[in-house]
């Protein structure tokens, strides 16, 4: 009834790990430099390497560094307030719950209904764990009720599926999807970058295939490994990605090959763009992304929020000064724990960046979980 | 890693009351100024603890007091009756009070709540009295208008009488961390049907008494229990930061010795919620002196709600007041969850 063996699973077997942590060490050992950076591109990513304490058994001169792999953390600061003035509006906003609290200009959405000076009385906002949890609500009431889409593109793929078999009347969505391969590329060409390697997201590539990433690697000539979740995947994925640049060979390796093919989901794929369109978009704290948004085409217009409620636009200045560096973080030229607001005035219950925000941003999760080992510091 | 703790805003946020630093935040700079009595013979407000104690002669006679919402009113494996007086049962048997001599019972009610409801509430709030030996001595009843609550605020005070008050600071270097049950079944449960997320496999409240179940443990550990403490709101992870810091020890948990039901993890990995940050009803975490927590452990595994108990974890000296777990694959910090867990994106 209880488990007790959850290091039983195949891929979290202690004894096969420690092999990996050996692998990894003699592979430094023999790249011979003293730091070697690589960079995964997703919070999933990062959730594992802290939740299981992976980064206390990588070899000194590897630098495991998130990049941009937060949907939560890029969704820029007006794409919040469209769906605060939403519920000003009188409009009820659902959305999952890692975007409540992510700073809009002024507010949050958690804090929208607080905000006084919109018409009649305020929308509600609800947390959801799937579009179609959305759509029960709308069915449940006459309201209008705008689904706050977020996430890469494989959650904009529910998102798209859910809108081709039909939402109730009552309900649009919001797009603040993201697609994350122009923004590795942005990523790989940022003056001044240490990243020697990617490790790509399972999931995001169950989806797009690992044959999109060849062209990357080719360009930026610097190899990407296809990594899986579980403690083991992500171990056995450094071994390659380090082999990969001992040997300089900027190549493709797909390491989760138990999910990932070459040519991914045909059927997702064609949902996807047959309902989104990419599109140039600021990517908080990052820069503008060329078809780094994914918004509606136009045959969808009449399920488009942005076209269904009349929003109005935020003005913010482009660089508000402020000594949040989350940008920084997210393009691999800084840790968490370089910034002065870190768990000092950016904290979980009061967060400053988008990072500190969502569970899935590089700030939060190592919040969660105690940065670098070091900060273990003499516990046995 | 420095970290200033929660910043105190001038409103109260749902953060207050989640159990976590923001709620101990909270009372220590509002309600407890004027109250940190050291009177002799009285551990009270400023102890922090599960309840307070007042020395009677030889005795000490234990009191305390829950008040308890929950939505909805009726969840797998209970209901807000069963809670209110497992909540209360529990906080007194963990301050050693095993033996309950009575229990109060304050209900506000919304106008217009049906009074079948009343009824079901009373039958199982009569049925957690007898499981826990028992009883409603005296009580207080409030109507308040339509949309002023949410159906039904439940109070219990209780009081009991111990010769040895078990506190939740008594941790030294060497002593052993036993969990009586398995971790995250009422967070996890409540959570399912208040997102109303429909998860596969047999989520339950542990809601239970376990008055008689630490009485089995104190049996048989006597003096070697050092420190108790329920692990509600907030979780394993709370409880053990509490302990740890009033305690001035370091915890290392390992995660492999974790009782976790099957349907409780798969939810947790599915969501992103850690078994370790959401409530407990029916559950004890013990600090036992090294030489008495194999006996206890047995004890506690002999008693039919302790089938599940556990050794998870050891006190040391170094870096006192945290909580480290050992995942198998190294070592990272456990925090305290800051408000109530949401369930994640993807």
């Amino acid at each position: 009834m209880v488990d007790r063996g959850a290091c039983e699973l195949e891929f979290r077997d202690t004894n096969r790990a420690r092999d990996l942590r050996g692998a990894l060490r003699s592979l430094v050992e023999q790249i011979g430099r003293d730091s070697i950076s690589v960079m995964h591109v997703c919070g999933s990513h990062e959730q594992a390497i802290a939740r299981f304490g992976l980064r206390e058994g990588f070899p000194e001169p590897l630098n495991v560094i998130m990049g941009p792999g937060c949907p939560v953390c890029v969704t820029d600061a007006p794409e919040v307030d469209e769906g605060v003035a939403l519920v000003q509006q009188g409009v009820d906003v659902a959305t999952y719950g890692d975007m409540l609290r992510v700073p809009g200009t002024s507010v949050s959405l958690a804090d929208s209904r607080a905000l006084t000076g919109g018409p009649g009385q305020p929308g509600r906002v609800h947390v959801v764990y799937s579009i179609d949890q959305a759509a029960e609500l709308a069915r449940k009431t006459r309201n209008e009720l705008v689904f706050f889409a977020t996430g890469f593109e494989t959650t904009a793929v529910t998102t798209a599926a859910a809108i081709v078999s039909g939402l109730p009347p009552n309900m649009s969505v919001l797009s603040a999807h993201k697609y994350i391969p122009p923004a590795m590329d942005i990523v790989a060409r940022t003056p001044g970058t240490r990243i020697e390697g990617f490790l790509a997201a399972g999931h995001a590539a169950t989806i797009t295939g690992w044959g999109l990433f060849r062209d990357f690697a080719r360009r930026h000539r610097v190899p990407v490994v296809i990594a899986g979740f579980e403690p083991l995947d992500i171990l056995a994925a450094l071994v390659k990605l380090l082999g990969l640049i001992r040997d300089r060979d900027p190549v493709v390796a797909n390491l989760y090959p138990r999910c990932v093919t070459k040519r991914g989901n045909r059927p997702a794929q064609l949902l996807l763009w047959r309902v989104f369109k990419p599109q140039e978009g600021r990517w908080r704290g990052i820069a503008p992304i060329p078809n780094g948004n994914l918004r509606l085409r136009d045959e969808w217009a009449y399920v488009d929020a942005r076209r269904r409620f009349r929003i109005p636009e935020t003005q913010v200045e482009p660089d508000r000064p402020s000594a949040c560096i989350c940008g920084q973080i997210m393009t691999g030229l800084a840790s968490p724990t370089d910034c002065p607001l870190y768990a000092t005035d950016c904290a979980p219950a009061t967060p400053i960046g988008a990072c500190m925000v969502s569970t899935e941003g590089a700030c939060r999760i190592w919040h969660e979980y105690g940065s670098r080992p070091a900060a273990l510091g003499g516990a046995p | 890693m420095s970290s200033t703790g929660p910043v105190i805003s001038e409103r109260v946020s749902m953060q207050d009351g989640a159990g976590g630093r923001a709620m101990r935040s909270l009372v220590e700079e509002i309600f407890l100024p004027g109250f940190e009595s050291d009177q002799e013979g009285v551990i009270g407000l400023s102890a922090m603890d599960d309840g307070a104690a007042i020395r009677l002669g030889d005795r000490w006679l234990v009191l305390t007091t829950d008040s308890h919402v929950v939505h909805p009113i009726f969840f797998p494996g209970g209901d807000i009756g069963r809670l209110a007086i497992a909540g209360t049962v529990n906080d007194l048997a963990v301050m050693g009070a095993t033996r309950v001599l009575g229990l109060t019972c304050a209900a506000i009610i919304e106008e217009g709540l049906p009074k079948t409801i009343l009824r079901r509430i009373q039958r199982s709030i009569r049925e957690a009295c007898a499981e826990a030996g028992t009883s409603i001595v005296t009580g207080d009843t409030k109507v308040m208008g339509r949309g002023e609550l949410d159906g039904i605020i439940l109070n219990t005070s209780g009081i009991g009488m111990c010769e040895r008050v078990v506190s939740d600071a008594g941790l030294h270097p060497g002593d052993r961390i036993i969990v009586t049950g398995s971790l995250g079944d009422h967070g996890m449960a409540v959570m399912a049907v208040r997102h109303e997320l429909e998860l596969d496999g047999d989520l339950e409240s542990d809601v239970m008494p376990i008055n008689d179940l630490i009485d089995a443990a104190l049996r048989v550990g006597g003096s070697g229990i050092v420190a108790m403490k329920d692990p509600t709101r907030g979780g394993v992870a709370s409880a053990l930061h509490e302990m740890a810091t009033k305690s001035h020890v370091g915890i290392v948990i390992a995660e492999v010795c974790l009782p976790v039901r099957a349907a409780v993890r798969s939810a947790s990995e599915l969501l992103g919620i850690d078994p370790l940050r959401i409530a407990n009803e029916g559950k004890a975490l013990l600090g036992v002196r090294p030489d008495r927590a194999a006996d206890v452990l047995d004890a506690l595994r002999h008693h039919p709600k302790g089938r599940d108990a556990a050794i998870i974890g050891e006190c040391f000296a170094e870096r006192a007041g945290s909580v480290v777990l050992d995942t198998g694959f190294g070592r990272r910090l456990l925090t305290e969850a800051d408000g109530e867990p949401l369930p994640r994106i993807c």
